[in-house]
C-alpha cells in the first residue's frame, strides 16, 4: 500500500534503532500517549529492540479504556429501551458495564448496531422515523469532528430522532495532569499523530515549555514511531524542550481548522471523569446547550447509576505511566481480555490487553 | 480508536448536502465524508478515521522524509561496514 508499506520497511527501522542506540547515553522514560501506538510498539516488538536505557510507558490514549463505567451503564440502560436503535463503533460493543454489555443487551432483543461512521447512525435515523437512534460517541479529538458533523447534519435535516451520548476526552489536559503529578516519571512524549492532525501542534507548546519536555507528534507505523523516538532522545540528550513534528505527511501545525470549527459549533469543553484516573478539569467535550435535543443524556433520563470497580485494579497508575501492566497482581490471572477487571484490559488498545496479547511479562 | 489510514479518492459526489467519496485502501473500498478536506480531489490520498477524511496526505513530505531516512540508513550501513571487525569483537 502506498504511503504505508514504506513506513514499515525493516531496513529503515533497523537503521533508526541503530541511530537511537548511538544517541542515547542515559536512561530516559518516554510515554506514547496513544493506545494505537502502544499496540504498534508491542506488535512489532519495538520495546524489546530499543536500547535498555529507554523505557516506554503507555499513556491514557485509549478512549474506550477511559470511558467511565457510569457512561457505559447509562448507554446500556438506553440501549435496552424498546423504541431505541442503539449505535456505536465496534470497539465499544464488547466493553462491560457493571453487570452487562451491549452484546448481551442485543441478545435479549435490544436493537444494537455497529456503525463505521456516525453518519451511518444519522442515516438510520432518517430511515427509521418511528425509532430513536442513539449513537454512543466516545473518542479523542480525532473522532470528535465526525461525531460533531453527525449532530450538525441531523440538525440541518431537522431529524428529531437522533441523539448522541458523548464522552469525548481531550489529550492536552491529560498530559498536563500526568506531568503535574509529584510522582511523574515521564520525561518526553510521543504525541498522538491523528489527534494532532485535527488539533495541530500549537496546544503542546505551552506544555512543553512549562514542564521542559520534548513533545513529538508521531505516526503509527514502526518507522514513524522509531523516528519520533529518535527525535525525542536527541532532544532529551541535548536538554532541549519543545514540540517537533515527526509526522509531517499528516500533521500540519495548524491541524484541520475546518474540523475544529464544527467541533466548536457543536461541543463545548467540560470537566471529564476518566475511568481509572478520576476527573481532569477541562478534559472533555459535551454537546452545547443549544443542541440539547441531540444530547441523549438529557433526553433519556435513566435515573441514578451506581457502579462498582474492582479494588485490585491499578489501571489508573498504568494510564499515568506510573506502573506497567505486568506489575499488577491480577494481570493474566484474575484479569484477562475475556474477563477484564479494569479499564486497560477491556479494550484491545489498552496497555494491559496489549501486554497480554503480546506476552510481555516484565521483559520490557 | 484513533487509527486512521491513507486511502486514495476514487470518486466524489454530494449526498444530503455533504461531499462523500469512495476511497480505495489497496483494494478494499469504503466511503468517507470529505467535508473537512474540501481540497481533496480524485487521486488525492486522504487520511480517513471513522468515516471522515481528516487530512489530505502531504505527498511531498512523505517522499522527503523517506528520502532522508533512506539516505541516513545508507550512511549508517556504510559506517557499519567500516567498523565491522571492531564491532564483532
Ligand atoms: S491487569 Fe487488569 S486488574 Fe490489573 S491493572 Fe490491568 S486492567 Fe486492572
Amino acid at each position: 500500500m502506498k504511503y504505508l508499506s514504506e513506513f514499515r520497511d525493516p531496513s529503515l527501522a533497523r537503521s533508526l534503532l541503530e541511530q537511537i542506540a548511538r544517541t542515547v547515553t542515559r536512561p530516559w522514560t518516554i510515554m506514547e500517549i496513544c493506545g494505537g501506538q502502544t499496540h504498534a510498539i508491542m506488535r512489532h516488538g519495538l520495546d524489546q529492540l530499543l536500547p535498555p536505557e529507554i523505557t516506554l510507558v503507555h499513556g491514557p490514549g485509549c478512549p474506550v479504556c477511559v470511558t467511565p463505567l457510569e457512561t457505559i451503564d447509562r448507554a446500556l440502560a438506553i440501549a435496552a429501551r424498546p423504541e431505541v436503535i442503539f449505535t456505536s463503533f465496534g470497539d465499544m460493543l464488547r466493553v462491560p458495564g457493571s453487570s452487562d454489555d451491549l452484546f448481551r443487551v442485543k441478545s435479549r432483543g435490544g436493537d444494537v448496531r455497529m456503525v463505521y461512521s456516525p453518519l451511518e447512525a444519522v442515516k438510520l435515523a432518517r430511515e427509521n422515523p418511528a425509532h430513536q437512534v442513539v449513537f454512543l460517541a466516545v473518542g479523542f479529538e480525532t473522532t470528535a469532528p465526525g461525531n460533531a458533523m453527525a449532530i450538525k447534519q441531523a440538525a440541518a435535516e431537522g431529524l428529531a430522532n437522533f441523539s448522541e451520548i458523548t464522552s469525548h476526552v481531550l489529550v492536552p489536559p491529560a498530559m498536563e495532569a500526568i506531568l503535574s503529578s509529584p510522582q511523574n516519571r515521564v520525561q518526553g512524549f510521543l504525541a498522538a499523530g491523528h489527534v494532532c492532525a485535527v488539533m495541530g501542534t500549537g496546544q503542546y507548546v505551552p506544555i512543553a515549555e512549562k514542564h521542559r519536555v520534548p513533545i513529538v507528534p508521531a505516526g503509527f507505523e514502526p518507522v514513524d514511531i522509531l523516528q519520533a523516538i529518535l527525535q525525542t532522545v536527541r532532544m532529551l540528550e541535548s536538554g532541549e524542550a519543545g514540540v517537533v513534528n515527526a509526522y509531517g505527511r499528516v500533521v500540519r501545525d495548524a491541524g484541520n481548522p475546518a474540523a475544529r470549527a464544527v467541533m466548536d459549533e457543536v461541543f463545548t469543553v467540560c470537566d471529564r471523569k476518566w475511568r481509572g484516573i478520576g476527573t481532569i478539569p477541562g478534559s472533555g467535550l459535551r454537546i452545547r446547550d443549544e443542541l440539547a435535543a441531540f444530547d441523549a443524556e438529557k433526553t433519556f433520563p435513566v435515573g441514578d447509576i451506581t457502579t462498582s470497580e474492582s479494588p485490585d485494579c491499578i489501571s489508573g497508575l498504568i494510564l499515568q505511566g506510573l506502573r506497567k501492566p505486568h506489575e499488577c497482581p491480577a494481570f493474566g490471572a484474575s484479569c484477562t481480555p475475556l474477563h477484564p477487571l479494569g479499564a486497560t484490559m477491556v479494550s484491545s488498545e489498552g496497555a494491559c490487553a496489549a501486554y497480554f496479547k503480546y506476552a510481555r511479562r516484565g521483559t520490557s | 480508536m484513533c487509527l486512521a489510514i491513507p486511502g486514495k479518492v476514487l470518486s466524489i459526489e454530494q449526498e444530503n448536502g455533504l461531499p462523500m467519496a469512495v476511497i480505495d485502501y489497496a483494494g478494499a473500498r469504503n466511503r468517507a465524508c470529505l467535508a473537512y478536506t474540501p481540497e481533496a480531489e480524485i487521486g488525492s490520498y486522504v487520511i480517513v478515521h471513522a468515516g471522515f477524511a481528516l487530512q489530505v496526505l502531504n505527498e511531498e513530505e512523505a517522499l522527503a522524509s523517506l528520502t532522508e531516512l533512506t539516505r541516513l540508513s545508507a550512511l549508517m550501513e556504510a559506517d557499519a561496514g567500516r567498523d565491522d571487525p571492531e564491532r564483532r569483537s
